[in-house]
C-alpha cells in the first residue's frame, strides 16, 4: 500500500472506532441533539409570538408573528446545533487523550493524522444527522423555506464548511485542555455567540457597541447567508465573509491540533 | 508466527550514554545497555528511578536529550517508524479502549497492523483463546477484572507479532494468581524467540523471569548482570537463631563469641545472626555448640535480589530483611 493508501485505511479504522464510541455512549449524542431542539421549541412556542411581532414588517396577530419568527430563528438554531456538536467533539477528544490507548497508537507504525481525522469525520457525520433532525422538526412545525435545489445544495455546503471549521477548532481545544472539564467549558462561547449576532433578533435593534460586535463576528455572515439561501433575503457579501471566517478558523484549528497532537505529553 | 531466528549476534536493544532531563531535574544520566536478542532483560528500580522514561524513549514516545538508542538496529531518534514496526508496548497504564469490546479492541489492532480481513479475524480468535478471553470477548472491558484487563492489553500488543516487546511493570497491582499467569505468558513469548524488555519493582519477578538484570537508581545503572552474578555482589547469607529466653541468648552469644566472627546480636528480637554460606557443614559446626535443651528456632537465609537491591540502592533495610554489611 502507498503512504496515502495507508493514511486512508488508518483513518477509516479510526472513524469506525469513533462511530462505535457514539453508538456505545449515546447519551452524549442525545444531549447534543436535545439542546438545539429545546432551543427551537422554546424560542418558537414560548417567545415566538412576542418576538415575531417585533420583527420588521411583521403582520398583525400573534400566530402570524410566531410563523415569521420560526422562519427568522431557524438559521441561528442550526448554528447552535453545530456549536453543541463541536462542544461534544472537544469532550470526546479530551477524554480520548486521557486514556492510555493514544500512547499505544503512538508506538505503532500508523499514519499520524489518522486519529484526528477519525474524530473530525465522525463528528461531521454526527453533526449532519443532528442538523437533519433539527431541520426536519422545523419543517414539521411550519418552517417553509423558499429555497430551490441549488440553494439547498449551497446550504448543505455551507453547513458542512461551518461544521468542519468548528470541529477542528474544538479538536484543538480538546487536545490542549488540561482536563475533560476544561474541554467541556472552553467551547461554551460558541454556544452564546449566535445570541450576540443576528441569530435571534436583528442586530440593528441592539445598542451601538454591541451592534458593531454583532455585525463583525463570524457567525453573523454565516447566519445571514443561510437566511438568504433558505428564505431568499438579500445575501450581499455575507457569503464570502462567511467562507473566509470558516477557512481561517478551521485552518488555525487544524494547524494547532496537528502540533498539539504531535507534542501531546505522555503520561 | 515466525520461528526464532537463532541469531543472537546483534543486540536487540543498545543504548549509549542515553540522557534525559525534565527541566533541571535529571531522569536518566548516561545509560549504557546491550540487550541480546531472544532474552529477557529486567530493569529494576524503585519508584521514580526513571524506568518508565527509559521505556518511553525506546518505544519512540519521547525523545532523549542526549546519547543514542537502537532498537532492532534502528535508531530511535532517526528512524522511529522502523522501530515502531518491530515493537510492541504494554505500558503501566492500561492502553485499551473501554468503549469497545475485547474482540473489537483486538480487531482495531489487527486493522491498524493492516492484517487483512481473514488473517485479522484468525489472529484475533487465536489471541482470545490463548489469553483465556473467549467468554468475555463480546463485553466491554469495564466489566473485566484487573488480570483480564492486563491480559487484553498484552494480547493487543501481540496482534502484530512484535519481535521486541516492552513491558512496563506488567504485574503491578495484580493478585498472586494473575501475576503467575502473566509470568507464564511471558515465558511462552521468550520460547518463541521474542526479546523482552521488562521493568519491575519486584525483585522476585526479575529473579523469576530475567536473563539479565540492571538496577537503576538515582538515574544511573548501578549494577548489571545475571541474577546469580548480582547476588554474588552482596554477602547477605546468614544463619539466624531466634530464642525465647534472653538468658539463652546470652549463653549462646558467649559461646559463639570466640568461634564465629561477625555474629550480630539483637536483644529486642532475641536473635543471633551468624554469617554463613548456608551449607550443611557450617550449619552442623554451629549447632554442635548449642545446648540441645535450649529452645531455639533456626533459619537459613541465602542472599536474594532484595539484599542486592537494598545494598545497592542504599535504601534502609527493614528489620526482617537483615542488613548485609
Amino acid at each position: 500500500m502507498t503512504a496515502i493508501g495507508l493514511a486512508v485505511s488508518d483513518s477509516r479504522t479510526m472513524l469506525r472506532r469513533n462511530l462505535r464510541h457514539m453508538q456505545r455512549y449515546p447519551s452524549l449524542t442525545v444531549m447534543l441533539i436535545a439542546m438545539p431542539i429545546v432551543f427551537l421549541l422554546l424560542f418558537v412556542f414560548v417567545l415566538g409570538g412576542t418576538m415575531g411581532a417585533g420583527l420588521p414588517g411583521a403582520r398583525a396577530g400573534a400566530t402570524a408573528g410566531r410563523a415569521e419568527y420560526l422562519a427568522y430563528v431557524v438559521p441561528g438554531i442550526l448554528i447552535i446545533a453545530i456549536a453543541a456538536a463541536a462542544q461534544g467533539t472537544a469532550i470526546s477528544v479530551a477524554t480520548d487523550m486521557t486514556g492510555g490507548i493514544i500512547d499505544r497508537f503512538r508506538t505503532m507504525a500508523i499514519s499520524r493524522a489518522a486519529v484526528l481525522t477519525g474524530h473530525v469525520i465522525g463528528a461531521l457525520i454526527q453533526t449532519m444527522l443532528c442538523l437533519a433532525l433539527v431541520l426536519g422538526l422545523s419543517l414539521a412545525i411550519g418552517f417553509r423555506p423558499t429555497a430551490g435545489a441549488v440553494e439547498w445544495l449551497a446550504t448543505v455546503g455551507l453547513l458542512v464548511l461551518v461544521t468542519v471549521s468548528m470541529t477542528w477548532l474544538c479538536v484543538a481545544l480538546g487536545l490542549t485542555a488540561k482536563s475533560v472539564e476544561t474541554a467541556s467549558n472552553s467551547p461554551m462561547p460558541l454556544l452564546l455567540l449566535p445570541f450576540f449576532g443576528s441569530g435571534f433578533v436583528p442586530s440593528d435593534t441592539m445598542p451601538a457597541g454591541l451592534r458593531w460586535f454583532a455585525e463583525h463576528q463570524p457567525f453573523t455572515p454565516v447566519i445571514e447567508s443561510l437566511r438568504g439561501l433558505l428564505l431568499g433575503s438579500p445575501i450581499g457579501n455575507s457569503a464570502w465573509i462567511a467562507v473566509a471566517w470558516c477557512v481561517a478558523i478551521g485552518g488555525m484549528g487544524y494547524l494547532r491540533s496537528r502540533s498539539a497532537y504531535d507534542r501531546h505529553a505522555v503520561r | 508466527m515466525t520461528p526464532p531466528t537463532g541469531s543472537t549476534a546483534a543486540p536487540a536493544i543498545r543504548t549509549i550514554g542515553l540522557r534525559k532531563a525534565y527541566g533541571d531535574q535529571p531522569v536518566l544520566h548516561g545509560i549504557d545497555l546491550d540487550i541480546v536478542g531472544g532474552s529477557v532483560f529486567a530493569l529494576l528500580g524503585p519508584n521514580g528511578a526513571g524506568k518508565t522514561t527509559m521505556v518511553q524513549i525506546l518505544a519512540t514516545l519521547i525523545a532523549a536529550d542526549g546519547g543514542q538508542a537502537f532498537v532492532g538496529g534502528h535508531d530511535v531518534a532517526r528512524d522511529s517508524d522502523g522501530v515502531r514496526a518491530l515493537i510492541g508496548v504494554t505500558g503501566q497504564f492500561s492502553a485499551i479502549d473501554d468503549l469497545l469490546t475485547g474482540r473489537e479492541n483486538l480487531q482495531l489492532m489487527a486493522d491498524l497492523r493492516h492484517l487483512g480481513r481473514t488473517d485479522g479475524r484468525r489472529r484475533v480468535g487465536e489471541l482470545l483463546e490463548r489469553f483465556d478471553l473467549v467468554e468475555a470477548a463480546d463485553t466491554t472491558p469495564v466489566t473485566y477484572s484487573g488480570g483480564m484487563r492486563r491480559r487484553l492489553d498484552l494480547a493487543m500488543t501481540l496482534v502484530g507479532d512484535p519481535r521486541i516487546i516492552f513491558l512496563d511493570e506488567p504485574t503491578t497491582g495484580l493478585d498472586p494468581r494473575s501475576r503467575h499467569t502473566m509470568w507464564e505468558i511471558i515465558r511462552d513469548l521468550v520460547s518463541d524467540g521474542v526479546t523482552i524488555f521488562l521493568t519491575t519493582q519486584y525483585l522476585d519477578e526479575a529473579d523469576e523471569l530475567a536473563d539479565q538484570v540492571a538496577v537503576l537508581d538515582d538515574h544511573r545503572i548501578i549494577a548489571q548482570g545475571t541474577p546469580a552474578e548480582l547476588k554474588r555482589l552482596v554477602p547477605g547469607g546468614h544463619i539466624e537463631l531466634r530464642f525465647t529466653d534472653p538468658a539463652h541468648l546470652d549463653e549462646v552469644a558467649a559461646t559463639f563469641a570466640g568461634s564465629f566472627a561477625g555474629t550480630e546480636r539483637d536483644d529486642e528480637a532475641l536473635t543471633l545472626q551468624v554469617p554463613s554460606d548456608g551449607g550443611l557443614g557450617s550449619l552442623r559446626s554451629l549447632l554442635d555448640l548449642v545446648d540441645p535443651a535450649i529452645e531455639v528456632d533456626v533459619s537459613i537465609r541465602t542472599p536474594d535480589l532484595d539484599d542486592v537491591f537494598f545494598a545497592l540502592t542504599g535504601a534502609t533495610s527493614t528489620t526482617t530483611k537483615g542488613s548485609p554489611s
